[in-house]
């Protein structure tokens, strides 16, 4: 560990936090319909999507009518992509042929089991890629069937996390918004002008932007090479602020033409939190004191940095056997790892990917040290909350937030409540609901691919880590977050279809229990803070947060991880590896 | 506090012995499957022991090892007791009700009683046999049959098999205290009492079914909670049971050891799950209730002493609660041209026959100005009672005429004898009235006017501490007065409510509770006649003095048997040290599991790729307490979850320390102990645990 390390680390959190305020408030604004400085160039874009689409945005919808919202437009994008996956031979924008007899051979087919996997996987902002993009996906299946999904799975995020803000903000109300408002809003005012520059910006780095055929050139030792190119710098920017994750090559960000230089690293960095972050900021705007946003920021940040401190540590002291064989000496575990971004920025980036729902990667997971490993899946396992999706770590959090208050509330003598709304037996069940789906698909999953041959052999490697690798799987899949361990030859017809279960069940089966909550709070009466309100706003509040997130999320995994990274890192010191 | 609980019953200690051995065969007793379903979390740890009674059964005759036997028994029982003595502290809150309710059932049951027939006469009934509209006869010796209200006579009451109180009260017909209560004895004089309430519905019944817990209903608290600690189990059941594979798939990868067998997993799932709020929580509400009694108050319902945690605001009435309810006489305030000494005098002689308390505290303020008092019957002096038409008292001394009175009373009177009031006299009514005094005005008909004298409220000690504390706790106190609006505000300020209402009326009353609840506060009152029934009832806490009404009762959900209206502080204190002896239990016990993963995990995979030399895998590494072997490890743990469950059952039935003060302060506090506390205590308790295990040979050596 280095101090230039940490100075980025911390230049990575001064910046992030900068950025919280202005754009929550702007974000606030948004959602709430208000004007803003874009409104002259994007309103009438607006309307005309409306009129198009026959909606009349400022009809109020119950939760009920939400959801389905949300459930029957995500369903109609799932099935659409499928179909235009399973068809892209026939499709235009197919240069390589892929699907087709003329693909280059190696190409991935795209069977219905993957197809299924990758329409599930893009639709509910996972991105977890059974597949290499540059050896099976056209042009039009990258740029139409999966990016779209990028844009409009984190609008759709956003627009549960404003549901459930407006529940806490509403008083004595039976609804929670429109959604097609909100998504609508969200694309055009959120993601469009960020992407919009965020995109120039990588284009200037030297990020590939063009629709050309891949060249093929010689190398210097004589050699022929295939370079895979494509119309990158447009998917990355909403790749990383929708916290999508999904690689327009299969070295997703570790990529040249990705992430070409360190400054580019730090931006897709920032991107990965910045609406998450915001999101916080928006919530504390909304509900009419910033101090709430800014306490659940302050627990994220928490986390976040014991899981960067314990990655960047693990990492620079590397694997013992290297040291002891003197193996990149004083350089410590650099497997895996682009020389360009260093220690550091790859620590930064592993625990931004996998806290954030995003699953982007810039190091080869696979190759760290088991220490390393535990943070990625304690980050997806306690449900995305480290800042987290977007929308999806602020309703996660706020529901952690919930649950922290009922279970310590009481403790000031008095039944719990959360921003004036009391916390009774129907808020609880739906907190719970929310823990308990993700904390079954997880294991009840794992052990059935350790428990079938055919998926258990399917892992390359052997011991913990290969019990390792299947835990990531479904811990990403489920967490929505798309990275892995690898290891796993993931594009089979059981690991395409329970990681598609997977991906299905942490994506709606937690949303919906969100907008329920949205709806039961909106209808409370609102209680006016007193002295004897338990606070929350303070530093205590933060490390109960905190404390309940590890004992009720992690802890649940810690006979797992313990099988797994823990187990391995024991048997690394003793001379073993896998 | 202290008044009220001088007054409240003393009751029995809270472990004596025979108290403990009727708690532990009800502890038996609920096994019952039926009773064990109505808390989740104990179903689980009971269908668990069960599970491991069948293996152990299947290992003892099997001829599996005596080791194996040895340590499966050990567990099995400790999951036993772990049920059990989650019974036991259920029992045990239960119990201390139970006693009294066997001695009430007694008193009801041998009762009898004289009812009239419609057509004129008497016939002698059961008490059972009372209907609702019956109207019975009761003379003095007998007990009052069931619930009532007075409708012809007076009697003093003995109420002690209620009350505690041995104290007779008054009880008669019209008026606010015509309210009977079966199972109390009428002492003298004899009533006739129209029942009220059909057999099995009466204040004694409804005592008998709280006490015992019978009926008991989970609050909305408590069934949130219960919500939780499901949930939270149901968490853990998933992680134990997929434990089984993911190590099966671990040992064949890496030999070393054998897979956990299913008592182990049992053991793990026990140690998990919150079996410290799960075991005491019915315990913790019930012992609330109970609190509540030995406070000489009665709650409807547990629903009633939990609300009492939530409310926001106190409606408390001036006289008797925040003020004595008696005013004294502190001064006296001469018109222009006649002195103190004078005017005292003819105070002290209109007040000689007056027997009320303010009355006697102006004979005594005029002992100062060396007034003895007189003997009376000499001077032939005729005494002129107040009434409420005069609203004035007096002496007619010879020819002298002296009155004091209300000023409006004193000025009318004399205008009729033709005389003038003075300007200064007015001037020094008012004056008196702001600073929340009662002015009575002194005339006589020979000099005219002569002064006032200053009443004063006096705020009775330590109220203005109490109600800081209240606010400290985020509780305002409103005030309720008939007073007018200027003498209510200097009485406020003196005493240190927060508001308060002048000239109240039940409809003002009720003005103000909406006006509260509709700002999202819960209310909390104190109430007694027929016309606050309607306020009771919308109070979310409405505490009805025993000394009320029939309608009043019924319409509060906490009858306070002392009548002290003061006692509503305490109330809301009970309430909140019940959520909070909640809240804390299930903090301790969530927060105990950090240490059992680190007794019980080591123990499941120590072993896992052991090197045959040293014994222990890598994961051994995890046994950071340093316990002495897998399957010390493990009882260890399961022994400590089940005694913590013992071991805090004082503080269920007790409460947590209560102090008031500001939530940030209170959490800060009780996170430290039952947070840190809950996460290090386990620690050296399970580590002692291990250490007598060894040292009694009750874990094998490996």
């Amino acid at each position: 560990m280095t101090l230039l390390g940490w100075a980025q680390i911390a230049l990575f959190l001064a910046l992030l936090y900068l950025a919280t305020r202005p754009l929550g408030r702007y974000l606030a604004r948004v959602f709430a319909g208000e004007r803003n400085a874009l409104d002259r160039v994007l309103g009438p874009l607006e309307r005309l999507i409306y009129r198009l689409a026959g909606i009349d945005p400022h009809v109020e919808m119950h939760p009920t009518a939400y959801a389905l919202a949300l459930l029957a437009f995500s369903l109609v994008g799932t099935l659409l992509t499928y179909v235009l996956l399973r068809c892209q031979g026939w499709l235009p924008l197919n240069p390589m042929g892929f699907s087709t007899a003329t693909a280059p051979r190696g190409a991935t087919a795209m069977t219905p089991d993957l197809a299924f996997n990758t329409a599930v996987s893009f639709a509910t902002n996972t991105n977890w890629q059974a597949y290499g993009g540059e050896s099976t996906l056209s042009y039009l299946s990258q740029m139409l069937a999966l990016a779209y999904h990028n844009w409009v799975s984190a609008a759709a995020g956003m627009a549960v996390a404003v549901a459930l803000v407006r529940g806490f903000a509403r008083r004595g109300a039976a609804t929670i918004g429109n959604f097609w408002f909100d998504l609508v809003r969200a694309t055009l005012y959120v993601l469009l002008p960020l992407c919009v520059v965020f995109s120039l910006v990588l284009v200037s780095q030297g990020v590939a932007q063009n629709l050309a055929p891949y060249p093929t050139v010689s190398t210097l030792d004589g050699g022929r090479q295939t370079i895979a190119m494509g119309p990158v710098a447009s998917q990355e920017a909403i790749k990383m602020l929708g916290t999508n994750g999904g690689g327009f090559f299969n070295a997703n960000s570790a990529h040249p033409f990705e992430n070409p230089t360190p400054l580019t690293n730090m931006l897709s960095m920032l991107s990965i939190f910045l609406l998450p972050a915001a999101l916080f900021g928006m919530f504390g705007a909304m509900v009419g004191d910033e101090r709430q946003g800014w306490a659940l920021w302050a627990a994220s940040a928490v986390m976040f940095l014991v899981g960067v401190t314990t990655v960047y540590a693990a990492e620079t002291a590397g694997s013992p056997l290297a040291v002891r064989h003197g193996v990149a000496a004083g350089q410590g575990n650099m497997e895996g790892k682009e020389q360009r971004f260093g220690q550091a920025q790859s620590a930064l980036f592993t625990t931004v990917t996998t806290a954030a729902s995003c699953g982007a990667v810039c190091a080869m997971h696979d190759s760290l040290t088991p220490l390393a490993t535990l943070v990625p899946l304690v980050n997806m396992q306690t449900d995305e909350v480290i800042f987290g999706g977007v929308g999806a770590g602020l309703y996660g959090l706020l529901i952690y937030a919930v649950l922290t208050v009922f279970i310590a509330g009481l403790m000031v003598g008095r039944t719990p409540e959360y921003l004036g709304k009391r916390i009774e037996a129907r808020e609880v069940k739906l907190a719970m609901l929310f823990v308990l789906v993700s904390s079954a698909s997880i294991l009840c999953l794992t052990a059935l691919a350790v428990s079938l041959p055919g998926p258990s052999s399917g892992v390359l490697n052997g011991g913990p880590r290969g019990f390792g690798e299947m835990l990531y799987a479904f811990s990403s899949a489920t967490g929505n977050n798309g990275s892995a361990l690898a290891g796993i030859t993931a594009n089979t017809p059981f690991y395409n279809v329970a990681l598609g279960l997977a991906m299905l069940v942490g994506r709606f089966l937690m949303m919906l229990p969100a907008l329920a909550l949205a709806g039961s709070l909106a209808a409370k009466k609102y209680t006016p803070p007193s002295a004897g309100t338990f606070p929350t706003t303070t530093g205590l509040f933060v490390a109960l947060l905190v404390g309940v997130i590890v004992i009720v999320a992690a802890l649940t995994f810690f006979p797992a991880l313990s099988l797994g990274p823990i187990l391995e890192h024991g048997l690394m010191h003793a001379g073993r590896l896998f | 506090m202290s008044a009220s609980r001088s007054t409240s019953r003393r009751r029995a200690a809270n472990f004596d012995a025979p108290m403990v051995r009727r708690a532990a065969g009800d502890a038996l007793r609920k096994l019952h499957p039926r009773l064990l379903a109505r808390n989740p979390v104990m179903f689980v740890v009971a269908v668990g022991s069960v599970l491991t009674t069948g293996l152990l059964l299947r290992d003892a005759i099997g001829g599996a090892g005596a080791r194996v036997v040895l340590f499966e028994g050990q567990v099995t029982l400790w999951l036993w007791f772990t049920v059990l003595f989650a019974n036991f502290a259920e029992a045990m809150a239960e119990g201390r009700g139970k006693a009294q309710a066997d001695s009430l059932r007694r008193t009801r049951q041998e009762t009898s009683a004289r009812r009239e027939l419609p057509g004129g006469g008497l016939e002698t009934v059961s008490a059972t046999a009372l209907r609702k509209g019956d109207i019975v006869r009761i003379e003095a010796g007998e007990m009052i049959p069931g619930d009532g209200d007075a409708i012809e006579g007076v009697a003093t009451v003995n109420e002690a098999a209620i009350t505690g109180e041995s104290a007779p009260v008054i009880r008669e017909s019209g008026g606010d205290r015509s309210a009977v209560t079966g199972g109390t004895t009428v002492l003298s004089d004899w009533l006739r009492i129209r029942i009220t309430a059909n057999p099995g519905e009466t204040f004694v019944d409804r005592m008998i079914a709280l006490v015992e817990g019978a009926e008991r209903q989970k609050t909305p608290n408590e069934i949130a909670l219960n919500i939780l600690l499901a949930g939270l189990t149901i968490v853990f059941l998933l992680a134990t049971v997929t434990l089984l594979p993911y190590s099966l798939y671990a040992v064949q990868a890496g030999g070393g050891s054998a897979p956990p067998t299913v008592p182990i997993l049992v053991a793990l799932l026990v140690c998990l799950i919150p079996t410290t709020i799960g075991g005491l929580l019915s315990a913790i509400g019930i012992a609330g209730i109970d609190r509540v009694m030995q406070h000489n108050v009665l709650a409807t319902s547990g629903r009633a002493v939990e609300a009492a945690g939530d409310v926001d605001t106190l409606l408390l009435d001036k006289t008797g609660t925040i003020t004595l309810g008696n005013r004294q006489a502190v001064e006296f305030r001469p018109v222009a041209g006649v002195d103190e000494a004078t005017l005292a005098d003819a105070a002290q002689l209109s007040s000689l026959a007056d027997e009320t308390p303010e009355g006697r505290s102006i004979v005594v303020l005029a002992k100062e100005y060396g007034l003895r008092e007189r003997e009376l019957a000499s001077h032939e002096a005729r005494f002129v009672e107040f009434t409420a038409q005069t609203r004035m008292s007096g002496v007619d001394w010879g020819q002298r005429r002296i009155r004091k009175g209300a000023a409006e009373a004193v000025y009318r009177w004399l205008r009729e004898q033709g005389m003038a009031i003075p300007h200064d006299l007015e001037a020094s009514a008012t004056s008196v009235a702001q600073v929340g005094g009662t002015p009575l005005v002194v005339a006589d008909n020979t000099s005219g006017a002569l002064g006032v004298i200053y009443l004063k409220d006096i705020v009775k000690g330590g109220m203005r501490e109490r109600f800081d504390q209240l606010r400290a706790m985020g509780i305002r106190t409103i005030m309720i007065t008939g007073d007018n609006p200027l003498t209510a505000a200097a009485i406020a300020g003196e005493a240190g409510v927060d508001d308060f209402l002048a000239e109240a009326t039940p409809e003002a009353k009720m003005q103000l509770i909406r006006r509260e609840q509709a700002g999202g506060r819960m209310v909390a009152m104190t109430g007694d006649g027929t016309n606050d029934a309607p306020a009771l009832a919308a109070a979310d806490v409405g505490v009805a003095m025993n000394t009320g009404t029939q309608a009043a009762k019924e319409a509060g959900n906490m009858v306070d048997l002392d009548s002290n209206p003061t006692k509503l502080i305490e109330v809301v204190e009970i309430g909140k040290q019940l959520l909070m002896t909640r809240g804390a239990l299930t903090t301790f016990s969530i927060a105990n599991d950090v240490a059992k993963y680190f007794a019980i995990l080591p123990a499941l995979f120590g072993g896992l790729y052991a090197l045959a030399r040293a014994g222990h895998g890598p994961l051994w590494a995890l046994n950071i307490m340093g316990l002495h072997s897998p399957e010390s490890a493990i009882l260890a743990a399961v022994i400590f979850n089940a005694l913590i469950i013992v071991a805090l059952i004082p503080l269920a039935l007790r409460g947590v320390t209560y102090r008031p003060m500001a939530a940030a302060q209170l959490l800060r506090r009780n996170l430290l102990v039952y947070g840190l506390g809950g996460v290090l205590a386990p620690f050296p308790g399970i580590w002692l645990i291990d250490r007598l295990l060894v040292l009694l040979h009750l874990a094998p050596n490996a």
